[in-house]
C-alpha cells in the first residue's frame, strides 16, 4: 500500500503571522512549521503501514524552504518526501494549488491520498475535495475514524448531524480530522534518520504542469483590499479575585443580556 | 440567472445557513437569484424556498443523490450552472457544502473564496469580504474570471421570511463513475435531547475544562438560571460527556445566540467557527493564555467551580 500524505508548511504561530502589503500575500518569509492538523495524517498514514506495510510519503507544494518542515514528517517515520516547487508557483488559490499539487499526485500515483483537516494560515479546509475531483477519485472528508481493508477504505464522518459511514474503493482520497489520532512525538533516533531520508523538489517541467495554470496566471480569486477588521468593542479580561461573578453579572445587566 | 444559492436540507427541511446566504443574495441580487437543491424527493423542500423570497428554484431529483455525499452534488451543480449560465455559486459552509463548492472549483476552473461573513452582487458582479489571520486582518476578495463560487459562514446571515411562492425547474444530470464510488454505509440519526442549541438566546457551552462529565451539572444549573441551552465542544462530545446534539463547531452545529457563556474551553479554531457569530461571548477558563480570550468580550480567569456557581445564583436572584 502506498500512501501519499498532502502536507503543508505554514508559518509559525508563535513568530506571528502577517500579509505582505505589497503583494497583499501571506508573508512567508519568517519561520515555517508543519500545519498541526496535518501532523494527525501523516500519524494516521504511519499506523496503516505499520498494520498493512508499504510506503508513506509526504508530498507537498511551497516554497523551497517548506522541505524544513517535511522533514519533521520524516522524523515522525514517513519514508520519503516529495515538494512540487517553483518561482511560478508563488500566489496560487485553491484553483491553481489543486492543479499543481494533482499533479504532483498523479506522478506519485499511490493508492491512499491523506489531508490534515484545515491549514492554519488561510483557514482552507476544501483543498482534499478540489484535488479528488482533478484525480477523478472517490473523497471522504471529516474522518475521525479510518479502516483499510483489501481494496477499500471505510471512513466515519463527522456532521452537523451526527456520524456517516462511508466506504470507497481505492484509490481514494480522505481528509481526516484532528480527532482521529494522537500523534507521536517524533524520537532522537527518527529526527537522527530524517536527515538521510530521500527528500526530492520537482518544478513544474518537470511534472509537465502547465505553468499558466498555476500561480498568480492560474489563480480565480484575487485580494482587492486589506482593512483592519472591524472594532469588537471593549474587551474585559479579568482575574478572579472572589467578584468575578459579581462583576459579570453588572455587565450582562447593563448590556441587557439577562 | 446571475446567482445560484445552494440550498442544503437534511430530513426535509432547507438548512438555516442556507436560508440566510440567500436572504443575504435576494437583499442585494434582486430577482436575478435562483435556489438549487440536490436530493430524492425534495420537490416540496424545493417548493418550501417559495416562502423565504427566491421565485425559482432548480431541482435535481434522483434515488443516486440520496445520501448526503458530494461528489454527485458536483455532477449535480455543474449541470445546474450550465442550464441557468449562473456566474455565482454561493454556498453556506458546512461539512457537505465546503466538498461540493471545492469539488466545483476544480471542476469548473471556478475561483473559490470562503470564510465569507459579507458579500455584494453589483451588476452581477460579486465581491466579499473574509476576516483572515485570526481574524486580524478584513480582506476584500474578489473573483477574476467566471463562474464565481463562495462559502460562506454559517450564521453570517438570518433567513427572512417574506411568504411566496417558488416556480421549482427540474434538471436531469448524468453522474460520472467516480462521483458515485463513495457510497453511504450508514448514515448518522441525531438524537436531539433537551432545548435545541440552534434556537437559543442564551447558550451555556462546556468543554474540557468542566473535569468530567458531572461537570456539566454546573453548566446545566448556569443554563437554566439564564434560560438558555447547554452546548459542548467536540472534545468532550468524542469523549461520550455530553450528546452529538449539542456539540458546537467546525463538524459541529453553528450558532449566534445572543450570549455565549463558555465554561472551560480553550477555544480551538474548530470550535470557534461555529459560535464566533454570537452576540456577546463570555469564557471562563483558568488558562490566562487560553485562545478564546483573545475573541472573548468578557473574560475571566478563574476556576469555574467557584465562578459559575455564584454566577447562576446571581442570576436567579436578578430574574426572580
Amino acid at each position: 500500500m502506498k500512501i501519499a500524505v498532502c502536507v503543508k508548511q505554514v508559518p509559525d504561530a508563535t513568530s506571528g503571522r502577517k500579509l505582505d502589503p505589497t503583494t497583499n500575500r501571506l508573508d512567508r518569509s519568517g519561520e515555517g512549521a508543519l500545519n498541526a492538523t496535518d501532523v494527525n495524517a501523516v500519524e494516521e498514514a504511519l499506523r496503516i503501514k505499520e498494520a498493512h506495510g508499504g510506503e508513506v510519503v509526504v508530498v507537498s507544494f511551497g516554497p523551497t524552504k517548506a522541505l524544513d518542515s517535511l522533514r519533521k514528517a520524516l522524523a515522525m517515520g514517513a519514508d520519503r518526501a516529495m515538494l512540487v516547487s517553483d518561482d511560478a508557483a508563488a500566489g496560487s488559490d485553491l484553483v491553481a494549488t489543486s492543479y499543481a499539487l494533482a499533479k504532483g499526485l498523479e506522478r506519485e500515483g499511490a493508492d491512499l491520498i491523506l489531508f490534515g483537516q484545515q491549514s492554519s494560515d488561510s483557514d482552507g479546509a476544501v483543498l482534499w475535495a478540489a484535488v479528488a475531483d482533478r484525480l477523478q477519485r472517490p473523497v471522504i472528508s471529516q474522518v475521525a475514524e479510518l479502516t483499510v481493508e483489501g481494496a477499500s477504505v471505510t471512513g466515519k464522518r463527522q456532521t452537523e448531524f451526527g456520524y456517516d459511514i462511508i466506504s470507497a474503493p481505492l484509490p481514494a482520497v480522505v481528509a481526516v480530522s484532528d480527532a482521529i489520532n494522537e500523534p507521536r512525538y517524533p524520537s532522537l533516533k527518527g529526527i537522527m534518520g530524517a536527515k538521510s531520508k530521500p527528500a526530492e523538489t520537482l518544478s513544474l517541467a518537470d511534472l509537465g504542469a502547465d505553468p499558466a495554470l498555476v500561480g498568480a496566471a492560474g489563480s480565480r480569486t484575487s485580494v482587492l483590499t486589506l482593512a483592519p477588521p472591524p472594532a469588537k468593542g471593549n474587551q474585559i479580561k479579568i482575574e478572579d479575585d472572589g467578584t468575578a461573578a459579581d462583576q459579570l453579572i453588572a455587565w450582562l445587566a447593563e448590556k441587557k443580556l439577562l | 440567472m446571475s446567482t445560484l444559492v445552494f440550498l442544503e436540507h437534511h430530513d426535509g427541511l432547507i438548512q438555516k445557513g442556507s436560508l440566510g446566504v440567500l436572504a443575504r443574495a435576494l437583499a442585494v441580487g434582486g430577482q436575478d437569484v435562483a435556489g438549487v437543491i440536490v436530493g430524492h424527493g425534495v420537490a416540496d423542500a424545493a417548493a418550501s424556498a417559495g416562502a423565504y423570497g427566491v421565485s425559482n428554484v432548480y431541482a435535481v431529483d434522483a434515488p443516486e443523490f440520496e445520501a448526503p455525499l458530494p461528489q454527485p452534488r458536483v455532477d449535480a451543480l455543474e449541470a445546474v450552472v450550465t442550464a441557468s449560465g449562473a456566474t455565482n455559486i454561493l454556498f453556506a459552509a458546512s461539512v457537505l457544502s465546503a466538498d461540493v463548492a471545492a469539488g466545483l472549483s476544480a471542476r469548473l476552473d471556478a475561483g473559490l473564496n470562503w470564510d465569507i461573513t459579507d458579500f455584494e452582487i453589483d451588476g452581477g458582479e460579486l465581491t466579499a469580504r473574509r476576516p483572515a489571520l485570526g481574524d486580524t486582518v478584513l480582506v476584500t476578495v474578489g473573483w477574476t474570471t467566471t463562474p464565481r463560487i463562495a462559502l460562506v459562514r454559517s450564521g453570517a446571515f438570518e433567513p427572512v421570511e417574506t411568504g411566496g411562492s417558488a416556480t421549482v425547474k427540474d434538471v436531469a444530470v448524468t453522474l460520472r463513475e467516480y462521483s458515485t464510488a463513495a457510497q453511504m454505509v450508514e448514515q448518522a440519526q441525531e438524537q436531539a435531547s433537551g432545548p435545541s442549541i440552534e434556537d437559543a438566546d442564551v447558550i451555556v457551552a462546556g468543554g474540557r475544562g468542566l473535569g468530567a462529565p458531572e461537570g456539566f451539572k454546573l453548566a446545566e444549573e448556569l443554563a437554566a438560571a439564564l434560560g438558555g441551552a447547554v452546548a459542548a465542544t467536540r472534545a468532550v462530545v468524542d469523549a461520550g460527556w455530553y450528546p452529538y446534539s449539542t456539540q458546537v463547531g467546525q463538524t459541529g452545529k453553528s450558532v449566534s445566540p445572543k450570549l455565549y457563556i463558555a465554561l472551560g474551553i480553550s477555544g480551538a479554531i474548530q470550535h470557534k467557527v461555529g459560535m464566533q457569530n454570537s452576540g456577546a461571548i463570555v469564557a471562563i477558563n483558568k488558562d490566562p493564555n487560553a485562545p478564546i480570550f483573545d475573541f472573548a468580550d468578557f473574560g475571566i480567569v478563574g476556576d469555574l467551580n467557584a465562578v459559575a456557581p455564584k454566577l447562576a445564583e446571581l442570576a436567579r436572584a436578578r430574574r426572580g
